[in-house]
């Protein structure tokens, strides 16, 4: 290479410029040679073995040398680890140095929802993260975690998020990125950074904040925006109103014994930040052990129909736009300074009784009022509880855990958009071009900004309209911090290294402010001077990473100044329907779209999956004269919507809820699957566009008109002229009563069908004998339908412990969904306000199981400790077994569902935007490689043919038994914990040793209010269910559970 | 059984052992005995075949997910055709090997193509269970084989024993129709002019030579091989229906499946002969072979096995409400008698007990038309009967909230139409190459009627009556 000629050296540079010129992008070339296509470059280029010469050439002493040096090397980079930069990353449990394979380790972190911590345990195998499982020392999860925090990690390795930093031309550069925004950012110093706006999502993060603060002095022109498309603004707003700070309250529902909602959901985790502990907090409110018990009583008065609702003892259905006045009317009984409400049909007539109960338990109940209610309602309800005497007790105050709380609007910046005067516009980890309400005109508006940048972590439809995407670093990837919905701060230390390019919201706003910090520096350099400094601080630091708090961190409490706010009067009631936007209880506001578990997770009501859908009362729908599965048109004063009506009972009538979160035209090949293959697959559609942002929770809807046209809808259950949502001719599948006539007549008072009496079954036994003799433990589970609340965080968790596919709309709709537990949904009542019984169900482990005897090949069977095993490798799939199991529990693979998937395929069409510069991604079949990582190493992937069910989480049983295997104890316990035992929030689900009758499952499964499901068919479960209570107020007439008896 | 207007024998015209020979040999060994029309068939039977080979080949390629089958529904088509297409196999083991039994020689001029129609459509029906499983490569452990593992299959299970059922079934009935055979090669091996044809039926005739003691051993070993065939048309459907009836599913669970099974498969395989007899005899001219009183007498047996089949409906509903059974009564109430499917239940309750009632009629017996129609009835029928069973059954569970439908797809349809196209193509190719009529058995049957005064006097034999 050394040997061009001199003379001809500057002949071929000559020439080499020649050739360079106008060359650019991907056209690289690696050296001065290539370029100038030299005879000996060729040569070189084309030798198989270049430098062969040498290799021949080299001495035995050499090359022991060399491979002594490379075996070192080698051990070297063991010591630092691939995965996690190990000077910085404590485990939770064991150091990294300590990492066996095959043996899990978890760390402490944190996952945020629309800004709000929760607390998480990260399994990491081998350097992968793998699950996410709730931190039992975190505030906001105590141990559970709900399924849009589980499916975090699907998130993680979704194949399609941004993966490059790209510029109007293509990929480019975080350097080039960062040389273009210095020159902008730099000649703007001068005039404090005028023209430049910045929009963010909510923040929770100190750091972040902290970061913020810097930026807004060191550009003082500049402006900062915050946008929730479900935030909690009105939350906010109204305890500032009442207290003169921004804040939020913070409820106990653990003492309170009456509890009255106003709409909203505070069971559910896409409504409110704390549902996971209210949840534990208020179904332990309802615990009933043996014959003993209290339990709390709750009223719900709704527009939408939620998990709260179907918890409720009295449920009461008033429009959305109606909830104040109901709310002024129970305030009005109370004797409230408010102004006159309206009470309607049985709300009227029951609200003496409740006001009675109310007052019977001063300091002792809650009045909760839906996160996405106006502010008015908020204030409102907290008043109410002022005059029963709850705040400070039951009701909390404390500072807002937002950074963002006082940072300008949407609206603020739509407008500063029109001006013109926007030069540059960096929007964080938001897409408001999607979820801008439809009045702003958002996307237009945005045209106006001279230059767009954008950090997501997917490309998206605001990404499609800026100039620079930035690839954004997941939170399993990234160094963070977040608040809790109670403010305790934590770290969220990164368990992996970024699987590509991305990098942390506060880095790259680090970069607005000119610097090029790591996220690690801009913690340590925050907490260092806020709550962990002085010289423990690396102690403190080493403690709060490990614990996955930070101690004393919770927000200031504030107190209630102002008893009796202003409040605007009541508006008329309106006549027409009314519109209902909540975030979707899975895909959230749609940031999850792209996330296969939650868009198969049936929403907890209607059973639908991936679909959002115009939800009708069945009165409504009588008078509109449509049905399930028919296409409407929506009309609202700001556009219309095209959608698939779904009947749900228990709808309040004139409340036509949408959720929010679907229509995505960008976002990933599942997000937009309804644009790559039509309604087919899913989809539904985008109610923002007739969302406004002045009434954001519901707006007036002007017509619906049916298309006369179907598309049906893929759900789990009832859904199909068969029925399945109502338990026919007295059968004994759901226990349910009251808790007055449990505690007076006992167990017999629950049974709603008629089954044979254990003694007769016994009698038709021709086997009496014990089925299971052997000495050991012998597992079996409890599920208290009284404590479940329906959220569906144990499916969510399954799916990630199991490796259990995801199908897609087309297959859930031929009833092939894989979910080894299911919730089902049971009515009674009337159609119009039915009370809801949840019964989660899963392989019941059968000691005499139906699945058994009827496989041909022996691939289901026994083991001595009770499980009713599947073995994979032997199944041929004759599917007899499924058939004959009377739970229909278990699922068959009846395509290769794990990588084979074509209806995920498909490309992302961009539409009407400039030309992404090719697909950026991988082709999906690299995608499908890349969610191969998730899989959990201890559970077999199913090929396709084979039969598969609940297995009890065997893996863990059987690392449990291991470890007592080697400290030569046996399994006490709780050593083994079931997946969906332990993301549940209200601890529903319990999982032992039968066969130890101190066991908590054993005491558990001999409570009065245990059963077996189907007993009759001589199965002997071991699975028992619990019946559920409710606990109507006497002197209120609950016509739903005297029908269930009659 | 003096009425004129049935008064047809089991041979007409004039008949002489040439004149049979003439009449079934001439279809083998000269092919201008088969037109275009013979053609025509072959072609849309070998499409039909090319239609099931190409969904075969896509459900190795795909998965079972290609059909409708999901879960509650997890057999759906797949085992409905099965058990289809044993039934009409049924037909023909009972007219070789019982009617045989019973010396009821009247059998002879229609055995021959109800065995083929027998092996050809258990080779239909067997193609089902070894396609239907999500492993198919893995099928052969449905078979007790000595292995390193020690692994056998699991006895108590039912679809163990039709593994046994229906490949004995299949192994007898091919032996038998086989050696019913070696006469007839002999005889078309010695009137055959072609090289080929000559040479072919010599090896299938295994040197035939019509002595005594040929004859002697023929007769030992067929009586012995029907002796064999026999109990299996009555255990095999037996131990198909245990597929259903041992399970603990509502409306399968049902202690009368065996004879009602086995009674639904002599109907639909009797129908099904009645279908291919009519058009075959009209087209080749085998009306004096294949009578009138043919017909008549095999619409008479599809009459009795139709009724015991209804009587089988009746106490499906019977039982359905007086065992008490909850779970059994909403079976019957909504997902039979009403609901989404109750339609093809009623279709089935006419198709296979109404319609056929018209067999009571003389007139109806010997029509074609109405022969054909209620054959063609009664086919639909015992398809609807396993579609009710099985899938239909499965749709309804214990726990209401497993209840989902289930809708067949393009390939369940494929898979279907396709194994009748191959059953086609098997019997267009069976009616060229093979005697459809035995020939030596008819000879047998004439010869006793030509020593019957009656059969002078155009009177039916006592014996036969």
């Amino acid at each position: 290479m050394d040997k061009t000629p001199e003379l001809n050296k500057e002949l071929a540079l000559r020439k080499m410029r020649a050739e360079l010129e106008g060359k650019r992008g991907q056209l690289y070339w690696q050296s001065l040679e290539e370029v100038s296509q030299t005879p000996e470059f060729e040569k070189w280029f084309e030798d198989e073995f270049p430098n062969r010469k040498d290799l021949l050439t080299i001495d035995r002493r050499t090359l022991l040398k060399f491979a002594g040096a490379s075996l070192a090397l080698a051990g070297l980079t063991g010591c630092r680890g691939v995965f996690l930069p190990e000077e910085k990353v404590i485990p939770f449990v064991k150091a990294p140095e300590e990492m066996v394979p095959g043996k899990a380790l978890f760390y402490a972190s944190a996952v945020t929802l629309a800004g709000y911590a929760t607390g998480v345990l990260v399994e990491q195998h081998e350097g992968r993260p793998i699950k996410l499982e709730g931190n039992p020392d975190h505030p906001a999860s105590m141990g559970a975690l709900g399924s849009i925090s589980q499916a975090e990690v699907l998130n993680f390795y979704d194949p399609d998020r941004a993966q490059n930093v790209t510029d109007k031309n293509g990929i480019a550069t975080w350097e080039e990125f960062q040389k273009a925004l210095k020159s902008q950012m730099e000649s703007r110093v001068a005039t404090g950074g005028k023209g430049v706006s910045v929009l963010f999502g909510a923040i929770t993060s100190p750091s972040m904040g902290d970061l913020v603060q810097r930026f807004k002095k060191k550009f003082p022109a500049a402006k900062i925006y915050s946008w929730e498309p479900s935030g909690r603004a009105s939350v906010t707003a109204a305890v500032k109103a009442v207290t003169g700070k921004a804040g939020v309250p913070v409820y106990d529902f653990s003492t309170a014994k009456v509890v009255v909602t106003l709409d909203g959901d505070f069971l559910s985790n896409s409504d409110n930040p704390g549902a996971l502990i209210y949840a534990r907090q208020f179904s332990k409110a309802r615990r009933v052990t043996g014959k003993t018990g209290e339990m709390n009583r709750m009223y719900a008065i709704e527009a939408n129909s939620g998990l709260v609702g179907a918890m409720a003892d009295h449920r009461y259905m008033v429009k959305p736009s109606e909830v104040y006045s109901a709310a002024c009317g129970l305030a009005n009984a109370l004797g409230v300074t408010a102004p006159a409400g309206t009470l309607n049909g049985a709300l009227k007539k029951d609200i003496a009784s409740i006001v009675k109960d109310l007052k019977a338990n001063v300091g002792q109940s809650v009045v909760i009022a839906g996160e996405h209610q106006p502010a008015e309602v908020h204030t409102l309800a907290f008043m109410i509880n002022n005059a029963l005497g709850n705040v400070g007790k039951t009701v909390k105050f404390v500072a807002s855990p937002e950074a963002s709380a006082d940072y300008g609007t949407l609206e603020d910046l739509t407008k500063e958009l029109s001006t013109g005067l926007v030069d540059i516009l960096y929007i964080s980890n938001s897409n408001p071009v999607y979820t801008a309400p439809a009045d702003l005109k958002f996307a237009a508006m945005l045209a106006k900004a001279k230059v767009k940048i954008h950090l997501t972590g997917t490309p998206d439809e605001t990404s499609e309209k800026c100039d620079w995407t930035l690839p954004m670093a997941h939170t399993l990837e990234a160094w963070g911090d977040a608040r809790s919905f109670e403010g305790t701060a934590t770290i969220m230390q990164p368990i992996i290294a970024p699987l590509f390019d991305g990098r942390s919201e506060m880095e790259v706003f680090s970069n607005l402010l000119g610097e090029s910090r790591g996220g690690y520096d801009i913690l340590r350099s925050h907490w260092q001077v806020n709550g962990m400094g002085g010289a423990d601080f690396e102690k403190n630091w080493r403690t709060s990473v490990h614990n996955g708090t930070i101690a004393n961190t919770a927000s200031a409490a504030l107190a209630m100044s102002t008893v009796s706010a202003t409040l605007p009067p009541v508006s008329a009631p309106s006549s027409g329907l009314e519109a209902a936007f909540i975030p979707d209880s899975a895909v959230y506001d749609g940031r999850f779209g792209n996330n296969g578990w939650l868009q198969e997770l049936p929403r907890p009501l209607t059973k639908v999956v991936w679909d959002n859908v115009v939800t009708l009362s069945p009165a409504d729908a009588a008078e509109l004269k449509v049905k399930t599965d028919e296409m409407v048109k929506v009309t609202t004063a700001v556009g219309e919507i095209e959608g698939i009506v779904y009947v749900l009972n228990g709808q309040a009538k004139g409340s036509v809820t949408m959720n929010l979160g679907y229509g995505r035209t960008s976002g990933g090949t599942l997000a937009t699957v309804g644009i790559s293959n039509g309604g087919d697959q899913g989809g539904g559609f985008s109610s923002y566009k007739i969302r406004t942002s002045k009434t954001p929770a519901f707006t007036a809807i002007t017509a619906i008109t049916s298309l006369n046209t179907e598309q049906h809808l893929a759900s789990t259950q009832g859904h199909s002229p068969l029925g399945g949502s109502r338990i026919p001719d007295k059968r004994d599948v759901i226990r349910v009563g009251t808790l007055e006539a449990y505690l007076k007549e006992g167990a017999e008072a629950l049974k709603i069908g008629q089954s044979p009496d254990k003694e007769e079954i016994e009698k038709g036994n021709l086997y009496p004998e014990e089925v299971f003799e052997w000495d050991g433990d012998q597992w079996g589970m409890t599920i208290d339908m009284n404590a479940c609340t329906g959220c569906g965080a144990c499916i969510t968790a399954c799916q990630a412990e199991n490796n259990i596919s995801v199908v897609g709309k087309e297959q859930v709709g031929k009833g092939r969904e894989m979910h080894w537990i299911r919730l089902d949904r049971y009515y009674t009542g009337s159609d119009e306000n039915p009370e809801v019984v949840w019964q989660p169900v899963a392989c019941v482990h059968c000691e005499k199981a139906p699945c058994e005897p009827v496989c041909p090949v022996a691939a289901t069977i026994h083991s001595h400790e009770g499980l009713n095993q599947m073995v994979y490798n032997r199944c041929v799939g004759t599917r007899y077994c499924s058939n004959n199991c009377p739970y229909k529990v278990r699922r068959f693979n009846y395509l290769n569902w794990t990588d084979n998937q074509e209806q995920f395929t498909k490309k992302t069409v961009p539409i009407n935007t400039r030309v992404i510069p090719g697909p950026i991604r991988e082709p999906k079949s690299e995608g499908i490689q890349l969610l191969k990582l998730l899989n959990n190493p201890d559970v077999t992937v199913r090929s396709r043919g084979v039969m598969e069910k609940c297995t009890y989480c065997v893996q863990r049983i059987s690392e449990a038994r291991i470890e007592a295997k080697k400290a030569g104890k046996p399994i006490a316990d709780g050593d083994v914990i079931t997946a969906c035992q332990q993301s549940c929030p209200s601890q529903a689900i319990v999982f032992g040793n039968i066969a130890n009758k101190n066991s908590m499952v054993s005491k558990m499964r001999t409570d009065p209010r245990s059963y077996l499901l189907l007993e009759e068919l001589q199965t002997r479960p071991r699975t028992s269910h619990l019946a559920k209570l409710k606990n109507p107020n006497p002197e209120i007439k609950s016509a739903m559970t005297e029908e269930a008896h009659s | 059984m003096a009425d004129k207007r049935i008064n047809d024998l089991f041979i007409t015209g004039d008949q002489t052992y040439a004149t049979i020979d003439q009449s079934v040999g001439r279809l083998v060994l000269d092919p201008k005995a088969h037109t275009t029309n013979w053609f025509k068939w072959l072609v849309v039977g070998v499409m039909g075949t090319g239609l099931m080979m190409f969904s075969i080949a896509w459900l190795l390629f795909q998965g079972t997910g290609i059909w409708g089958n999901n879960v509650p529904a997890a057999w759906g088509f797949d085992i409905v055709n099965f058990v289809w297409w044993i039934g009409i196999g049924h037909a023909g083991t009972l007219i070789s090997a019982i009617l045989l039994l019973l010396r009821q020689q009247w059998r002879n001029s229609i055995n021959r193509f109800s065995e083929a129609m027998t092996i050809f459509a258990v080779m239909c029906a067997g193609l089902f269970p070894l396609l239907h499983t999500g492993r198919p490569w893995n099928d052969f452990w449905l078979f007790p084989y000595p292995n390193i593992l020690g692994m056998w299959p699991q006895f108590r299970s039912p679809l163990l024993w039709d593994v046994f059922a229906v490949s004995t079934y299949f192994s007898v009935s091919l032996v038998f129709w086989f050696v019913g055979l070696i006469p007839d090669f002999a005889n078309l091996r010695d009137r055959s002019t072609n090289k080929y044809g000559k040479l072919a039926f010599a090896l299938l005739a295994l040197g035939w030579r019509g002595s005594n003691q040929h004859w002697h051993r023929y007769e030992q070993m067929y009586y012995l091989l029907a002796g064999l065939s026999a109990p299996l048309v009555l255990s095999v459907h037996s131990i198909v229906s245990f597929d259903f009836a041992i399970s603990i599913v509502p409306g399968w669970n049902v202690t009368v499946f065996p004879p009602y099974f086995v009674a639904g498969a002599v109907f639909a395989g009797f129908a099904m002969v009645i279908i291919w007899a009519i058009p075959l005899r009209k087209y080749y001219k085998l009306e004096h072979l294949i009578t009138n009183r043919h017909l008549d007498w095999m619409a008479k047996i599809t009459l009795a096995t139709g009724l015991i089949v209804c009587y089988g409906y009746f106490l499906e509903v019977f039982f359905q409400w007086y065992s008490g059974n909850p779970y059994e009564f909403r079976l019957l109430t909504n997902t039979r008698f009403s609901g989404m499917y109750a339609k093809f239940y009623w279709a089935l309750i006419v198709c296979n007990g109404i319609i056929p009632q018209i067999f009571w009629w003389n007139k109806a017996r010997t029509n074609v038309w109405s022969l054909m129609i209620v054959s063609i009835a009664v086919s639909i029928g015992m398809w609807l009967e396993r579609f009710v069973i099985i899938p239909m059954s499965l749709t309804s569970n214990y726990l209401p909230s497993s209840n989902k439908p289930y809708y067949p797809s393009f390939w369940d349809f494929g898979m279907f139409a396709g194994t009748l196209g191959f059953f086609t193509m098997l019997m267009i190719l069976f009616i060229r190459f093979l005697p459809m009529i035995n020939i030596f058995e008819v000879k047998d049957l004439l010869y006793k009627f030509q020593g019957k005064k009656e059969y002078v006097e155009g009177q039916l034999p006592v014996e036969m009556n």
